[in-house]
This record gives structure tokens, sequence and C-alpha cells, in this order.
């Protein structure tokens, strides 16, 4: 089962992972990523494309499916404007044995930083905005997967 | 065409997207930044440095060099930061 979602609706972890390891599956692998409140963000906004976010984040799945043998597979990315805590993304892969499981949820964490159409701007407490700069040390960990 | 504006890109444009007539002789997406940059100011706040320019063009991310052909949208976007 491959479920891929972009939206601007809290995501609801357990509710996904409930729906994800309904199959009971012998390895999962989890990463949930969080807007974190450093240096007195108050608000993190994240632009997409209605179309090709979703399109990207599709087939960044089905690259997944086609390097590991997995069983289920759920990636939903969370756009729009967020609050310190909120989860922005969340990434469940599971296979039969945990190598697999792992090496996709890395791999599909890492590729989304690159590869799929999202931007980040950060509003603080004292007024100022700004747009996320892509860092180098992303494109590196991107790349080692070939 | 139309074209397509994110992030900081679409705030200096001041507007998420326009319809427009491409002139003679621009074929390539990298033309076609260039013409933006030329053409008034907001173009030249908004595509100064092409470096910082990524682009997509019938669903995939390509280059400057991507010839644009008969595409309905072209999207241009600074580099990716999501995750």
């Amino acid at each position: 089962m491959i479920r891929v979602a972009v939206q601007s609706a809290a995501i609801d972890v357990a509710a996904a992972l409930a729906a994800h390891d309904a199959g009971g599956h012998g390895a999962s692998a989890s990463f949930i990523g969080r807007v974190r409140g450093d240096g007195g963000l108050v608000e993190l906004f994240l632009d997409h494309h209605p179309v090709l976010t979703a399109n990207g984040l599709e087939d960044l799945a089905a690259q997944a499916g086609a390097r590991w043998r997995l069983e289920a597979l759920t990636l939903i990315h969370r756009v729009g404007a967020m609050a310190p805590g909120d989860t922005i993304v969340l990434v469940l892969a599971s296979s039969a044995h945990r190598a697999e499981a792992l090496a996709a949820c890395e791999f599909l964490i890492d590729r989304l930083k690159t590869d799929v159409m999202l931007w980040k701007r950060e509003s603080f407490a004292d007024g100022r905005s700004a747009w996320v700069e892509q860092r180098e040390t992303d494109h590196d960990r991107a790349g080692r997967w070939g | 065409m139309r074209i397509a504006y994110f992030a900081w890109v679409r705030e200096r444009m001041g507007v998420a997207e326009e319809m427009v007539a491409l002139p003679e002789g621009i074929a390539t997406v990298g033309d076609l930044v260039g013409w933006l940059a030329a053409r008034d100011a907001r173009g030249a706040g908004a595509f100064a440095e092409p470096h910082r320019i990524r682009a997509a063009l019938g669903g995939a991310m390509v280059g400057p060099e991507a010839l644009i052909g008969d595409a309905d949208e072209v999207a241009l976007f600074p580099p990716v930061t999501g995750g």
C-alpha cells in the first residue's frame, strides 16, 4: 500500500500509522519532521505547486518502491502556515526486514529536501520574515543515493 | 503560455502566474529568465541572479538549457527547501 498526500490540514501521526500498519508489517521505519521554535520563530509557511508537489512525492515513492522491497509506504507533507511543534512531514516505510525499511525511510527524507517543489518561509516574533536557503549538506545527503 | 512563480520569485514578481506570448528567439528556459529580467523592474528584481533560479517544464525539473517548445506552463522558483 502506497499512500502519498500533500495537505494543509494537521498531520495526524497516530491515525496515519494505524492506517499504514494495518497489515502488520515485519519492520516499519518512521521519520517525523516537526517545526522548531528556534530564534523566536512563530510561523513556518510552506509554499507548494498545486500539481507538481504531489507528483514529486509520488515519483519519490515510486523510486523507493523500485529500489527496496516495501510492503507499505506513507509519505505525507504538510503545506501552508504552521506553528512550532506542528508536524511538517511524516515518512513511514515498511518491509519484511529492518534494513530495507530504514534505508527507504532515509532515502525519502533526504530526497524530498532536494527533489520536491516545496519552499519554507520563516516568520519571527520581532516581525522578521525570510525564505529559507537550500543547504549544501542537503544536496550532499541527497546525492549519496545516486 | 503560463508562467507560474513560487516563493520569493512570486513575491518579487508580485503575481503567482501570468500568461505571456513568447517573443521570437526565446527558445530555452534560460532565454525566458533572461527576457523576464530585462522586461521590467520586477523581473530584474526576481531574476537578477539566474543561478539562483530553478525551473519545471511539463512536470519535471529542468535546467536552463531546456527547450520550452509548446509547453503549457513553465514554473520558475528558488532551490527547494522542503522536508
